[in-house]
């Protein structure tokens, strides 16, 4: 194996547990420094890196930030409070945040052509390790050229550790010191999934970003389990950093655990922090807990991971907690929910979800969503999706393709509304269509105060004006 | 629309090239081929695929309006202004042409006719369809071309079943006609009567009666023995006018369809890409026109692809599992150009949908590139010699298959 591997840093640079901004400065001009002596150094973005360190000075004034490493770029061109819109540069792909990610799991999304995402305007595609480490095999993709030549997709793709998978969808999975143990699907032997395998894995997919294994226990469990997963989570992702074969191609970014108590998320955050990952995602939420809980563990995480990193919430969602997220301060989401709604017949509209299913669909000439230009509502009525839903594959494909139209929509308002200087029109003008009776959600009011949003012109019970 | 007869083969006269004319000013030759649909649509190719395929090959499709007896009322597609636009294809650009059969999903049931109406198995469950519900579809549909209700039984019934047949297609022809809306002339009359040529002639007569656009032959593909077939289709084909379209269902392999353009067929419905798609094959079979046999020491191959002939590969097989090369070199859809054999063995072994819809692109253009071979065969005025080195080919390869077996 050779000698311990430091990861990102660069040999003999101490690591202390130094006041967060300190550490943040120190290596980031260490890092500009670095890439001051060898510019192009095994950097595979297009664009030469600035520098000097007045460059910094003069983002900091804009209040635009600017960070890179060797496999990645973010920079923040535009902000409203906590939120930003920045520009994430990728092996593969210049993308704009906030977006969101389709999950592709098994190498593809169900139903949807390259073409037609690309047509969409999807950026990054999300693919399932543990899917497709047991169908295809990642020996396999890799000694085919990697998942993007495999599926032919010529922009960024994400793979999630596997962990996840195997804790949800397999029974008997348990999880270890030294890994995830479970029975493989296959053949039914006792397996396990340690950190430096899973990063093995992803190594061999070759997405433009992985994800550490992390031990992720869900927010309704309680007790010593989320202490013990968040600090689990921390000493697996130094094996993690460890077993990264290609920092220079594949981005590793490291989950923050800690259940819904603040204090241990703050511990895991300061620990991911320290080691000075290119990008930082926050893990464990999006799986059944309350509203109000989700929300703060959100405010608390990017309030305190580094801002000038991109900063991904796992498993997000539902349009309306991708508004609140991004409105303190997330950057990238993923779930399954769009396409697998539209299976089941369910459209995404700025009112919230149209049922296709449903009887009184059979005779409506309209549009799913008139006000949605996409090749689906610009051609079909809700009467002929009706017919289709759950029958028959087209119907499948139809609003599999005007939902993800949607949410890559939603990602484009985001980005350009934060740019533009009118975001909070937008969160408002958002929030009024889906609740044309001013009846928000207490916890989106709370969050919205947070994220320094003013949204009573759509919260209050006393509407008097739209204005 | 329009139909011409462009040129026939020289040698029996009985295959044809014709150029159908619809929409706005779009010309297809014949023999071609009706694309596959459930309501309206492809199975799995959407419209932006869709315009992928060849032009303007790909642009007749054929529906049954059976599909339409549940989920979406007569009414409703009225009100949306026809079934092009409930479908969203531009009615300038694609024909839809409606046929109570499709093969697949809406199925004759014989038995159960009688005088009101004919029996039909629909996705919707056996139903007894009427002249009258069936023209209120039809009126609310406006398609391009379509056939009357047709009291459709296949080759072994008795001769007093084929005389009925034929009486009871002559009616509700009369029927039709009389209810339809008054723009929509363009209508094919069926040709009935089983396996009896006197009964099918007699139709033949009947139908021609009629103002009629031109014929759709019944009673095809419903199980009868092929080598009898051949000389049926001739003899009904030697009854219609040769000026006039004809259409068939139920003809699906290429060597039916090469039967049916011999006869004189100029349109074919085919549910062979159905079956090739859902059973994981993509169509192989070479293109170019061999004016000889293939040689010897070529075709006698080892079995290298399992579960593949030189007709299909079978995309299932572990064989692909790393093979980056496309279903067919050369081949110009969009599956071909874009993705590869190991990607789509993948898929199907994860039963994801977007194998089906990369094989139908794949598998139609294939076969609408084999019907472009058989037109330009006709033309060249070598159809014969196709017709026969096609078969000889696909029968050697059997003979070598099992010989090495």
């Amino acid at each position: 194996m050779g000698r311990r591997n430091l990861g990102p840093y660069p040999k003999g640079v101490k690591v202390q547990a130094a006041p967060l901004m300190l550490t943040r400065f120190v290596s980031k001009t260490i890092l500009q420094f670095l890439f001051a002596q060898a510019p192009n150094a095994g950097y595979p973005l297009a664009t030469p890196p600035p520098s000097t360190t007045a460059h910094l000075r003069q983002s900091l004034q804009l209040r635009r930030s600017l960070y890179f490493s060797m496999a990645l770029r973010f920079e923040v061109l535009g902000r409203f409070n906590r939120a930003r819109a920045a520009q994430l540069t990728l092996p593969h792909y210049v993308c704009h945040t906030p977006l969101f990610m389709p999950v592709g799991t098994q190498g593809t999304i169900k139903g949807m052509t390259n073409s037609q995402l690309e047509e969409i305007g999807c950026q990054i595609i999300l693919g399932n390790t543990y899917h497709l480490a047991l169908r295809p095999t990642s020996e396999l993709i890799d000694e085919l050229g990697g998942l993007h030549k495999f599926m032919n997709w010529p922009r960024a793709l994400l793979t999630d550790s596997g962990g996840f998978q195997m804790v949800s969808l397999l029974h008997l999975a348990d999880i270890t010191e030294n890994g995830v143990t479970f029975q493989s699907p296959v053949d039914g032997k006792p397996m396990l999934l340690t950190p430096e395998e899973s990063i093995e894995i992803q190594n061999r997919i070759g997405a433009d970003i992985i994800m550490a294994l992390d031990d992720v226990v869900r927010t309704t469990i309680t007790g010593p389990r989320i202490e013990e997963a968040m600090y689990r989570t921390l000493r697996w992702i130094d094996r993690c950093i460890a077993a990264h074969k290609r920092p220079h191609e594949q981005n590793l970014f490291g989950i923050v655990q800690g259940g819904l108590d603040p204090v241990l998320r703050d511990i895991c955050v300061r620990g991911l922090v320290d080691r000075n990952l290119p990008g930082y995602a926050i893990g464990g939420l999006a799986g059944g807990e309350d509203k109000d809980s989700f929300w703060r563990v959100v405010a608390q995480c990017t309030a305190a991971l580094p801002e000038d990193k991109p900063r991904y919430v796992m498993g997000v969602g539902y349009p309306l907690d991708i508004v609140v997220c991004s409105a303190l301060g997330a950057d990238m989401y993923d779930c399954v929910y769009p396409t697998r709604t539209a299976r089941f017949g369910t459209a995404l509209v700025p009112e919230g979800v149209l049922k296709l299913k449903h009887q009184a669909m059979a005779d409506d000439t309209l549009p799913i969503d008139p006000t949605c230009t996409c090749m689906v509502c610009k051609n079909y009525s809700r009467a002929y999706i009706h017919c289709l839903v759950t029958k028959d594959a087209m119907g499948s494909q139809l609003l599999s393709y005007h939902n993800l139209y949607y949410m890559m929509k939603l990602s484009r308002d985001l980005h350009s509304s934060i740019i533009q200087g009118r975001f909070p029109e937008f969160v408002c003008g958002f929030l009024q269509k889906m609740f044309p009776k001013g009846d928000v959600p207490k916890w989106v009011c709370n969050a919205m105060e947070v994220a320094g949003i003013d949204i009573s012109s759509c919260c209050a019970p006393f509407l008097t004006s739209q204005d | 629309m329009k139909f011409a007869v462009q040129k026939a083969w020289s040698n029996s006269g009985r295959a044809r090239v014709g150029v159908l004319e619809f929409g706005s000013n779009h010309k297809i030759e014949t023999p071609s081929l009706l694309l596959s649909t459930r309501k309206g649509l492809p199975l799995f190719i959407s419209p932006d695929l869709l315009s992928s395929l060849p032009f303007p090959d790909s642009h007749l499709l054929q529906v049954s309006p059976f599909h339409f007896l549940e989920g979406i009322s007569a009414k409703t597609i009225s009100d949306v202004g026809g079934l092009h636009d409930v479908v969203g294809l531009n009615s300038n650009d694609y024909g839809l042409v409606a046929v109570p059969r499709d093969s697949l999903v809406s199925l004759p049931d014989c038995d159960g006719s009688n005088k009101f109406g004919a029996s039909f198995e629909t996705p919707g469950g056996r139903r007894l369809i009427k002249p009258s519900d069936y023209m209120n579809l039809i009126n609310s549909m406006k398609p391009n071309l379509w056939v009357t209700l047709a009291d459709e039984v296949p080759a072994w019934v008795s001769q007093k079943r084929n005389k009925i047949s034929v009486d009871r297609t002559i009616t509700w022809l009369d029927q039709c006609l009389s209810a339809q809306n008054p723009s929509n002339v363009v209508v094919l009359g069926p040709i009935v009567g089983g396996s009896d040529v006197e009964e099918r002639r007699r139709c033949a007569v009947e139908v021609s009666r009629r103002n009629v656009f031109g014929y759709w032959i019944g009673g095809f593909g419903l199980g009868e023995s092929r080598n009898e077939r051949s000389d049926l289709l001739s003899a009904i084909t030697d009854h219609l006018p040769e000026e006039k379209l004809r259409q068939i269902c139920g003809l699906e392999l290429p060597e039916e369809v090469l039967q049916g353009v011999a006869a004189g067929v100029d349109l074919f419905d085919s549910t062979y890409i159905y079956h090739l798609t859902l059973g994981g094959f993509g169509l192989s079979f070479p293109l170019e026109r061999r004016t000889r046999a293939i040689e010897k020491d070529v075709a006698i191959e080892p079995i290298e692809k399992a579960g593949s002939d030189q007709t299909k590969i079978n995309l299932r097989h572990i064989i692909h599992r790393k093979d980056m090369s496309p279903i067919v070199e050369d081949c110009a859809c969009y599956t071909c150009r874009n993705h590869t054999k190991a990607y789509i063995n993948h898929l199907l072994n994860v039963h994801e949908m977007l194998a089906q819809i990369l094989l139908e692109i794949h598998n139609t253009h294939h076969y609408l590139a084999f019907f472009r071979k058989i037109r330009e065969a006709i033309k060249a005025g070598e159809f014969e010699e196709f017709h026969a080195m096609f078969v000889k080919n696909r029968r050697e390869h059997l003979a070598v298959s099992s010989v090495c077996a």
